[in-house]
């Protein structure tokens, strides 16, 4: 099972050039608004046409604009679970999924019907309508109705966003059951850099039409490769990173913005550095990636605080470092030797 | 009492509203997918009949169907009949002046239409024959149903194009509303009174008609979660 797609398209200033595949398993887009990452999921679809490029499936040629190729949505084969779910508002619970299953024979539809209803446990709303129902509903009638339809991809555009946040969790396990049951080729668009860690098995950052990166989700969240990539997976402290060089299999370099100089392993190379705010320990005192640092600021979340350090008497930019409440006991106030792990530095390129 | 212009009335207006209805829709949903200048300037020409007097709507269907033009003619060696000062002509008077009703509302609720339950319906495999007639036209009824109404509405109070192009023969190809001004302009105002009651009890049950329509429809959609949270 796979999912090839190379393509371009332009509205006006936006250009959207993306090349990626799949192979079985499932990808998520991630991206802020506007990135072009449901145009993607409608070029595949057959319900927006790419100005040129190929997508393939399963060794089934959707797109080719160099062999003028464009098969119909009828024909494409794609299980699109819409924001809004979709549903057609005329139509019973019932009905909605007898309209996706109108590729199977007349006398198997029934049976087909009454099984995804059981499957999906929605069989006690056959008869309500759309609006009838709670947006959890909605969705597993609207998953209901593309398993049905038997497609060779999945394409997920931003499944939970119509879900109340206390809703979300339970609906994304029980979408995350359905993509396990279906096995195959995956997409998933969102902006929760959550939601794509838990669900997917490799990430694609989109950037204003392009990816940025595209790795496994463990590799991408540990060394995203670019800034915009590391802001997208939720990084928060950059800074500069000037005078860069090589010494004993070491890459030394000056983080401008907090006034630090570090050192991480390997020959890297890039212009910014980016540290996660859960990666940071205290120190006994000054040593390599360590550092005196006051404390400028904290913020209180639930179960963390967010702590803000920069060199004493210095103006930076001040490191954000989350710690659980009870590590925080004794901090207050004080002045500090803080640790950025080496292998928690990314050099990243602008 | 002649109840001949009650019939005749009736039938032109049935029969234009069936012919409105198809060609509205079909216009409807064709010109909202064609270019911004196209669309432009097709609205206006299909918009006009609304607004020009009937008459002059009448003057120009006799200048496009009369017996001396080269439709008439033709129509005339090919099936022996004039196109005008039949009973029937007043139906091509009636569908010019009341199809603008039914096109604009019927594009006014195509255009309120959510496009991704088509995207959906594609994506599922459904012909676009389906998602149009069991999709689209049921989530855009209201409009389509109120278009419908008034066209028959309007083409049942036609006076001035349907007066030019059909006249008035009593017993041929008179209507209602000819049918009064005749009556006034002879002097019959007992008549002419008689049949201002009856256009105006017609009009009154097709108004009940359409408020009825609508409190059913207020009911439906309340069913379908118009404007619910979705």
């Amino acid at each position: 099972m796979s999912l090839y797609v190379d393509i371009r398209k332009s509205y006006g200033a936006f250009r959207l050039d993306v090349t990626f595949g799949t192979d079985g398993d499932v990808l998520g887009l991630l991206g802020a608004s506007g990135c072009g990452k449901s145009v993607t999921l409608k070029c595949i679809a057959g319900i927006e046409r790419p100005d040129e490029g190929r997508i393939v499936l399963n060794g089934r040629t959707l797109f080719d604009s160099e062999k003028r190729i464009n098969v119909k949505p009828q024909e494409r084969r794609v299980g699109y679970l819409f924001q809004q779910y979709a549903l057609f508002p005329n139509m019973t619970v019932q009905g909605n999924i007898a309209a996706g299953a109108r590729r199977l024979a007349k006398a198997d539809r029934q049976t087909a019907v009454d099984d995804m209803l059981e499957k999906m446990q929605i069989a006690d709303l056959r008869n309500k309508y759309p609006a009838q129902l709670s947006g959890g509903q909605q969705q597993r009638t609207a998953l209901a109705r593309i398993l049905i339809n038997e497609p060779e991809v999945l394409l997920l555009d931003e499944p939970f966003s119509a879900l109340d946040s206390h809703l979300r969790d339970r609906m994304e396990r029980e979408v995350m059951a359905v993509v396990r049951d279906f096995g195959g080729d995956t997409l998933l668009v969102s902006h929760s850099r959550d939601e794509v860690f838990r669900m997917a098995d490799r990430i694609a950052v989109y950037n204003s039409g392009r990816i940025d990166a595209l790795d496994e989700k463990h590799s991408l969240f540990k060394s995203p490769g670019t800034y915009s990539a590391a802001l997208l997976t939720g990084c928060k402290n950059f800074s500069r990173a000037a005078g860069l060089r090589h010494e004993n299999g070491r890459t030394l370099f000056t983080a401008e913005d907090w006034d630090m100089e570090l050192s991480v392993p390997g020959t890297q190379t890039g212009d910014m550095v980016g540290l996660r705010r859960h990666y940071a320990s205290l120190a006994d005192g000054p040593g390599e990636n360590a550092c005196e640092m006051e404390i400028t600021g904290v913020m209180e979340d639930p179960f963390e605080y967010t702590l803000f350090l920069r060199r004493p008497g210095h103006d930076c930019e001040p490191l954000g470092w989350t710690i659980p409440h009870d590590d925080f006991v004794g901090l207050d106030g004080k002045t500090v030797y803080l640790r950025l792990p080496e292998d928690a530095i990314m050099l990243l390129r602008r | 009492m002649d109840w001949f212009p009650l019939w005749n009335s009736l039938r032109i207006a049935a029969i234009s509203t069936v012919v409105i209805f198809f060609l509205g829709i079909w216009a409807a949903y064709g010109i909202a997918k064609l270019p911004k200048l196209v669309k432009g300037v097709l609205d206006v020409l299909l918009t006009l009949p609304l607004v020009l007097p009937p008459t002059v709507v009448g003057y120009l269907l006799l200048r496009l169907l009369g017996p001396k033009r080269p439709i008439g003619v033709l129509i005339m060696n090919l099936f022996g009949t004039r196109l005008v000062m039949t009973w029937w002509s007043a139906i091509f008077a009636t569908v010019v002046v009341a199809f603008p009703l039914m096109y604009r509302t019927a594009r006014g609720a195509f255009e309120s239409f959510d496009e991704t339950l088509a995207y959906a319906g594609q994506t599922l495999g459904l012909s676009n024959r389906y998602v149009f007639w069991r999709i689209r036209m049921p989530a855009c009824r209201q409009g389509i149903m109120a278009g419908t109404v008034l066209a028959f509405a309007r083409a049942l109070g036609e006076y001035g194009a349907t007066s030019m192009i059909a006249g008035y023969t009593p017993g041929r190809t008179a209507t209602i509303s000819t049918t009064v001004y005749q009556l006034w302009r002879t002097d019959n105002d007992a008549m002419a009174f008689r049949w201002v009651l009856v256009n105006i009890a017609i009009s009154a049950v097709v108004l009940l008609a359409v408020n009825f329509l609508e409190r059913n429809n207020k009911k439906a959609s309340r069913r379908l979660g118009r404007g619910a949270a979705a």
